[in-house]
């Protein structure tokens, strides 16, 4: 378990913004009216996209059984960490003290079963509160088997999810990095009049697989890239990330701390940027050949935005006229609201409200820069909350993680899913058509006229006063009514008629 | 409002289309104790009688005038007279259609003045009620052989009003339900539990989920149909409150039910999606007067529940449709309900209500000219039958089986469609198709620079399995 102290140290991060406040660190959650995550899904969500390691959590059941596979991450190859493995803690484990003993043999069959090139252990609160020494328990069955065994103290208690990123991180820059120099380039993708630069990124996670709209522009660029941190990562690339010329955190902060490490360690600079959106795409295309202060690359990289760009705005043109002056709640977790700001803005859509909860003060600053001072931000991120500023800013569609989903449609409203889970993927210039695509597929969706409108029998009452009469008075049956709707049934003796008038109806009447 | 295609190539390519007596045997497998006998050689008997084993797995009973050569060339009269003989003699059934195939329309046969003939030779027969019908293979499909032959079952076997007494509303709580051909077993009796709740005593005409509903009986064999429309109810049908006509190739079938009776008609398309069965619910609920159950109230919610959770994946989905027109015109209101698209609309011959169906285009046509259309736009679910299985595979999508026949699933035949609760499951299997198929993954992408471990198989080629149905 982690001693309070470091915690405190894990809170205060000297590069995140919110450190400057009176109240350091990370928001505390509050009981009762808590919507987000722990430690250990933080954790794991940060790293679970390597992905030829064997990831083990050890708990009971409901920390890995609530959460296993759950994530949208893509992996080109490797897909060990799409088998969930959890030690699966029972109460005679707990009671007589044998979660150790069953961790390290869970070590063993993993290893056993899959030759993975490392264990990564995410300790919950259950092993956390009763003591278990899981860093004794990895560093023998790295001795004992010759695998490296990564400890990731990771317990719920700890905070929020949030700080299970920097968790994460953490060890990975204790364990992980700079244990292996990145391999010689290959003579067969040297170009002789290109400069190759080593890079990182730290916190693109490959939802969907949308990184892999962007990476192609860093081949043509000559931009290799050590390891994403952690999208479609192997074991073997995060162990070389301290050699990298230049890191690129993109969109959250979340592990900041492994950007500032990796200055304080290796001195290696670092820049903030997204993919959302084609001006953020471009910007951090940009600040690349900026930090790695290369004039060939700057000129190469310029050259390279001018054409996606005016491609891309070609391509989304019709969709703009759709989507143009649409209103938007967005209420993001784990991606920045700045970022996904620009991209809708990039759209002419009208962003009325944006969630700040997980924000730091800087994302705060840059959200004001970017839709004026009189913004509205949205901490309070309960339902009833969300719906009202629906209503009040009249919004046209709830745009936030898959949590808030059902809040959504329960409510009627169109809904965008923004979050790790989703389906879809949203970054480069070729996401935006994606992106633009969903927007208008729900926003455009006619079942929300048909989930509003009620239904028909409740309100057309007058019309079936006396019906009875009429039905038992069968000496006027000719005079049966087509129905207010009229184009529902009818008698046959007005088919025809109707025929006519459905020619100049809107069809599915 | 639909471009009509009309068909511009001299190969059917995997074809769509099942014929007029296949329709109207159908029809006919709705009656109880009845029998169809298809008036042509033996072949077209078999294989309509195949075609149906495949798709309800039960046993048909389907003759055949066993035309040959000499009958063919000299005239088949005798065939037919010999047949209705044979069959009322040795089953005694309540019920023979006679419908026409190809061969005998071409020959130029008469069954009308074959069946007259046989009732002034043979008047021991009288009770056993013969309808013969023209569904000649070369014009028409299932859905027109189906409506013809109901027609004239009506016309044979309802008696006008005026000379049998019958009024409309004399049996208050009876209510006549013409039922097309896309109707199955399941949505028959989902229907009756639907009339039910609003206190209605459904008379369904015909009837298939008394008789193809895979119910074991304890005769062991039956040469005729067990269940179905009793042929003594439709006496009744001008003593109805109302009739409810599904499917609107049922048209005339429903005109002349109610010249004949004066029994107001309250006609639907079809029971896919909200809208319809909010129609529907309405018309019940002003015939019987009652309000409409909360049970199904909330099972309406449900729907627009299932509808908010479904539109994202079938919102701009392109699909492709191959069915006859009732049934196409279901689905095309069902999907686009959603927001679907339908970029391929394929049916099997022209009918009036081909030009009311709200795409761009309709072609008649085959499943290849589905597959072609549908590659061309790009599609991304195919809703068939089963033929169309091999189509989709070619396209790399999913399929909805839906329609005839369906012989590659068992009990498809079975399954329910209609009202909240079968359009609910509708919107539900076809969500499920596109999450575990058809979803458009982004392609996946190494660097050329990537330090992946050597050797790791990439996702590149990995294909996923065909889902369920």
């Amino acid at each position: 378990m982690k001693s309070t102290k470091d915690i405190a140290a894990l809170l205060d991060e000297p590069a995140c913004e919110h450190n400057k406040k009176e109240k350091s660190g990370c928001a505390k959650p509050k009981p009762g009216a808590s919507a987000g995550g722990c430690a250990f899904d933080g954790a794991q969500i940060a790293l679970l996209p390597i992905a030829d390691v064997a990831h083990i959590v050890h708990g009971p059941i409901a920390c890995a059984g609530s959460s296993w596979d759950n994530r949208g991450t893509r992996s080109s190859g490797a897909d060990l960490y799409r088998i969930g493995m959890t030690t699966d803690l029972t109460e005679q484990d707990i009671v007589m003290g044998r979660s150790e003993k069953r961790l390290f043999h869970a070590i063993k069959q993993a290893i056993d079963t899959y030759s993975p090139p490392a264990v990564f252990i995410y300790n919950t609160c259950v092993p956390a509160l009763v003591g278990d020494d899981i860093n004794a328990v990895c560093k023998s069955a790295e001795e004992r088997w010759g695998v490296p065994v990564v400890p990731i103290d990771s317990a719920g208690f700890y905070g929020t999810k949030n700080l299970g990123n920097r968790i994460a991180g953490d060890a990975m820059v204790n364990h992980v990095i700079g244990t292996r120099d990145p391999d010689p380039l290959p003579l067969t993708v040297q170009r002789a009049e290109i400069k190759i630069h080593d890079v990182n990124l730290i916190g693109e996670y490959n939802i969907a697989g949308e990184f892999w709209h962007v990476l192609p522009l860093f081949d043509e660029l000559g931009l290799r890239i050590l390891c994403t941190l952690s999208g479609d990562a192997r074991f073997r690339e995060v162990q070389t990330m301290h050699k990298a010329e230049v890191n690129m955190m993109v969109c959250s902060k979340a592990m900041v701390n492994v950007a500032r490490k990796l200055q304080q360690k290796y001195g290696t600079p670092w820049f903030e940027g997204s993919y959302y959106g084609i001006t953020d795409t471009s910007q951090s295309l940009r600040d690349f050949a900026r930090v790695l202060n290369d004039p060939d690359l700057t000129e190469r990289t310029e050259a390279l935005i001018l054409r996606e760009e005016t491609r891309i705005r070609t391509e989304l043109e019709p969709w703009k006229v759709r989507l143009k002056g649409k209103r938007v709640l967005l209420f993001t977790g784990g991606v920045k609201s700045w970022s996904v700001i620009s991209a809708l803005q990039d759209l002419g859509m009208v962003v009325v409200a944006t969630g700040t909860k997980k924000s730091t003060e800087e994302d705060k600053a840059r959200i004001r820069e970017l839709m004026g001072e009189d913004t509205v931000m949205i901490d309070d991120g309960s339902p009833r909350a969300l719906l009202k500023i629906v209503h009040d800013y009249k919004a046209d569609i709830l745009i936030a993680g898959g949590r808030n989903m059902y809040t959504a449609l329960k409510a009627k409203v169109p809904f965008l899913d923004i979050n790790q889970e989703r389906e879809f993927g949203y970054e480069g210039y070729q996401g935006m058509l994606e992106l633009v695509r969903q927007l208008a597929l729900t926003i455009e969706s006619p079942v929300w006229e048909a989930v509003r409108a009620p239904a028909p029998w409740k309100v057309k009452t007058s019309s079936l006063v006396n019906r009875e009469n009429e039905i038992v008075n069968t000496a006027d049956l000719s005079s049966a009514k087509p129905s207010p709707e009229g184009e529902g049934w009818v008698t046959t003796a007005r088919m025809q008629e109707v025929e006519q008038r459905r020619e100049q109806l809107p069809r599915g009447i | 409002m639909a471009d009509i295609l009309k068909r511009n190539k001299a190969l059917s390519v995997n074809p769509l289309k099942a014929s007029q007596p296949i329709g109207g045997s159908l029809a006919t497998l709705g009656f109880n104790r009845a029998m169809p006998m298809l008036h042509g050689s033996q072949g077209c008997t078999a294989f309509a009688k195949v075609f149906f084993v495949r798709h309800f797995r039960e046993p048909i009973p389907l003759q055949s005038t066993a035309m040959d050569q000499g009958s063919s060339v000299m005239g088949a009269d005798e065939n037919v007279v010999e047949g209705i003989k044979t069959i009322a003699e040795k089953s005694r059934p309540a019920l023979i259609t006679i419908l026409t195939t190809g061969l005998a329309e071409t020959q130029g046969a008469d069954v009308h003045r074959n069946v007259r003939e046989f009732r002034e030779a043979n008047p021991e027969f009288a009770d056993v009620a013969v309808v013969a019908v023209n569904t000649p293979d070369f014009t028409g499909s299932v859905e027109t052989g189906f409506a013809a032959t109901l027609t004239e079952i009506i016309r044979a076997l309802v008696p006008d009003a005026k000379e049998a007494g019958t009024y409309p509303g004399k049996r208050k709580r009876q209510v006549n339900v013409l039922v097309n051909y896309m109707l199955t077993p399941g949505d028959l009796e989902a229907l009756r539990d639907i009339f039910e709740q609003f206190q209605l005593r459904p008379v369904f005409v015909p009837d298939i989920s008394d008789s193809l509903d895979g119910c074991l009986t304890d005769e062991d064999f039956s040469p005729v149909t067990i269940g179905g429309t009793l042929i003594s109810e439709m006496a009744t049908l001008g003593d109805a409150l109302a009739t409810v006509v599904i499917g609107p190739s049922l048209a005339k079938a429903a005109e002349l039910l109610e010249q004949k009776t004066g029994v107001p008609t309250y006609a639907l398309d079809h029971l896919y999606g909200l809208k319809a069965n909010d129609a529907l619910m309405s018309a019940l609920a002003e015939i019987s007067g009652h309000d409409v159950p909360e049970r199904i109230e909330r099972q309406r919610s449900q729907l627009q529940d299932a509808m908010l959770d479904t539109h994202f994946m079938l919102g701009q989905l392109r699909i492709a449709i191959a069915a006859d027109a009732d049934l196409l015109n279901a689905f095309v209101d069902q999907v686009q309900e959603m927001g679907s698209e339908v970029v391929a609309a394929v049916t099997s011959c022209n009918v009036p209500l081909l030009s009311r169906i709200p795409v761009a285009s309709i072609k008649i046509g085959d499943l290849e000219d589905m597959e072609l259309i549908g590659k061309a736009n790009k599609v991304q679910l195919v809703i068939g039958n089963s033929h169309a299985v091999d189509t989709a595979e070619r396209l790399g999508t999913p399929i909805l089986r839906a329609g005839f026949p369906l012989y590659d699933i068992i009990g498809g035949y079975q399954k329910t469609w209609i009202g909240y609760r079968g359009s609910r499951q509708t919107l539900f299997d076809l969500a499920n198709l596109v999450i575990n198929y058809s979803h458009e993954e982004i392609p996946v992408y190494r660097s050329v620079y990537a330090q992946k471990p050597a050797g790791e198989l990439t996702g590149l080629n990995s294909s996923k399995a065909l889902s369920c149905h």
